[in-house]
């Protein structure tokens, strides 16, 4: 019994450790099939996977505006304090007070690229870019200011 | 004939005419140990680089390719980082031996050297026990490595040193004993007459299935006797940062990581030599139109083929297995290498008695 047991042991471990040596044949004859990108070269053809998340940021349309109400969701639904929203408030022509953003303040070195905040967005004001070379030398560049000057929330975004 | 015992022969020749007997011994004895030195630095940057090749095309990846053309020129330009840069000592560690363990680990290896057949009529020194001297100098390589450990008083190092010597110490017993089955078939230790027996065929072929066996087992006795993964447990990165050689940088560290790739090549051509008839070219029968065709190919070229085939062998063992725990990695030896390659060693022994191979 035990004797069948250890030949069973070896002979179960060598046809593993076979199927494992074929696989890694196949990749190392097959060398062709390249995973990786040869990044500062290929920079102009550069293909994102489609999930890839580089920064937050907020569309404007051609007319200056977005979809920002100033609700404060994405600040409330960031892990690690990177939104700042300050809000201010709009006269309307009609002398009603509506709430609206005044900065949307985002913090790139603080960001974890969880996408929370797209997710919490009621009115999808913000989304996320495939930008990844962030590198500068001072780090207040990292800080941005996502609503562009003078721009206006977009008619009919509650 | 153009060959590298034809020119060693003129070289002789040459001394011997211009200088009397004792100074040509002397400058001899310069020239080989120079050239050891050349095929040293030689096989280092070889070795790395397809090291470092073969691990990127298993991976999917492709490897240095930025320094020199097609990347050729990266190992060069890794020795120079590390020739520049400081080779430091530790406050704490013992220094004389810690400066003296990768000069250790680098003697075991030219000591290694001597016995070697590199092509037909041309080897350092065909002593009559040369396969036992390569198992006896082999296992002082764990010396080096103990004394790296221990010296470094550094709890990672030591770790390291301690597990390197329960492996290589029990591996020896399995590696042992398989290079045994071909010595018990040649009748012989010397390596020349070991080359000679497969004149008409290697031994892989000849020796059936208990050859095939002590193969298999010569071949991952000799990866862990050389640390390499799945057996490198003696550095293991993730759990000990880098073993034995933690608190060695610049040349001294180099000299580790190269007495380590000349490990596997030596290691792997005394498999050739075992096992794949060293520089013998592939000869069946005897004296035939393919024998003879396959004599036109130099004898130098078989035994680099062949020994370049065993260490790709052993780089696609590295980068295919997880490495073992040192509980797996005992039991593999003491429990399955060592008592199927006794059976095995029996089995030859009937073999050769009986004479069952061809």
């Amino acid at each position: 019994m035990f004797l069948t047991d250890y030949i069973k042991d070896v002979t179960g471990a060598v046809k593993s450790l076979a199927t494992g040596m074929k696989r890694t044949l196949y990749y190392f004859t097959h060398h062709k099939e390249i995973i990786t990108q040869e990044y500062p070269d290929n920079r102009d053809t550069l293909v994102l996977p489609e999930r890839f998340k580089g920064e937050v940021v907020m569309p404007h349309d051609e007319k200056n505006e977005h979809r920002c109400t100033g609700c404060t969701a994405c600040e409330l639904a960031c892990p690690n304090g990177t939104i700042k929203v300050i809000t201010k408030f709009d006269i309307s022509p009609e002398g009603k007070k509506k709430k609206a953003i005044d900065k949307l303040v985002y913090h790139l070195e603080l960001c974890t690229m969880c996408n929370l905040c797209v997710e919490a967005c009621p009115s999808d004001a913000i989304k996320m870019a495939q930008t990844f070379e962030h590198s500068v030398y001072d780090r207040k560049q990292l800080t941005k200011i996502l609503n562009h000057p003078g721009s206006k929330i977009m008619e009919g975004v509650e | 004939m153009w060959s590298l015992s034809h020119i060693a022969n003129e070289i002789h020749t040459w001394l011997s005419n211009t200088f009397n007997p004792t100074w040509t011994l002397v400058i001899e004895m310069v020239l080989a140990g120079v050239a050891v030195i050349g095929l040293f630095a030689a096989l280092g940057l070889v070795l790395v680089l397809m090291e470092r090749r073969v691990a990127a095309w298993i991976q999917i990846r492709l490897g240095p390719n930025r320094v020199g053309p097609l990347g050729l020129l990266q190992s060069l330009a890794d020795t120079l980082k590390l020739i520049v840069k400081e080779g430091l000592t530790p406050d704490g560690a013992d220094k004389v031996m810690f400066n003296v363990a990768p000069f250790i680990a680098m003697i075991v290896a030219m000591l290694l050297m001597a016995p070697i057949a590199f092509a037909k009529d041309f080897q350092l020194w065909d002593l009559n026990i040369g396969v036992l001297f390569v198992t006896a100098v082999s296992s002082i390589m764990v010396i080096s490595i103990l004394m790296a450990g221990w010296s470094s008083n550094n709890k990672y190092s030591l770790m390291g040193a301690m597990r390197s010597g329960a492996q290589i110490v029990s591996y020896e017993l399995s590696a042992g004993l398989s290079i045994m089955t071909i010595v018990v078939l040649t009748g012989s230790l010397q390596v020349s007459d070991i080359i000679h027996s497969q004149g008409n065929g290697w031994w892989i072929f000849k020796g059936h299935l208990p050859v095939w066996i002590a193969f298999i087992t010569f071949m991952i006795a000799v990866t862990a006797e050389t640390n390499r993964a799945p057996f490198d447990l003696a550095e293991a990165e993730s759990e000990l940062t880098a073993g034995f050689h933690t608190e060695y940088s610049g040349m001294k560290f180099a000299l580790f990581f190269l007495a380590e790739y000349i490990n596997v090549f030596i290691v792997c051509a005394i498999g050739a030599t075992l096992f794949l008839g060293g520089w013998m070219p592939l000869h069946f029968g005897s004296n035939n139109a393919f024998n003879d065709a396959m004599d036109y190919i130099p004898s130098s070229i078989w035994f680099f083929g062949k020994t370049f085939c065993l260490i790709f062998l052993i780089m696609w063992f590295r980068w295919t297995f997880p490495r073992l725990r040192i509980d797996q990695l005992l039991n593999l030896e003491w429990k399955y290498l060592l008592p199927i390659s006794m059976i095995n060693l029996l089995l030859t022994t009937a073999m050769a008695i009986l004479g069952w191979h061809f």
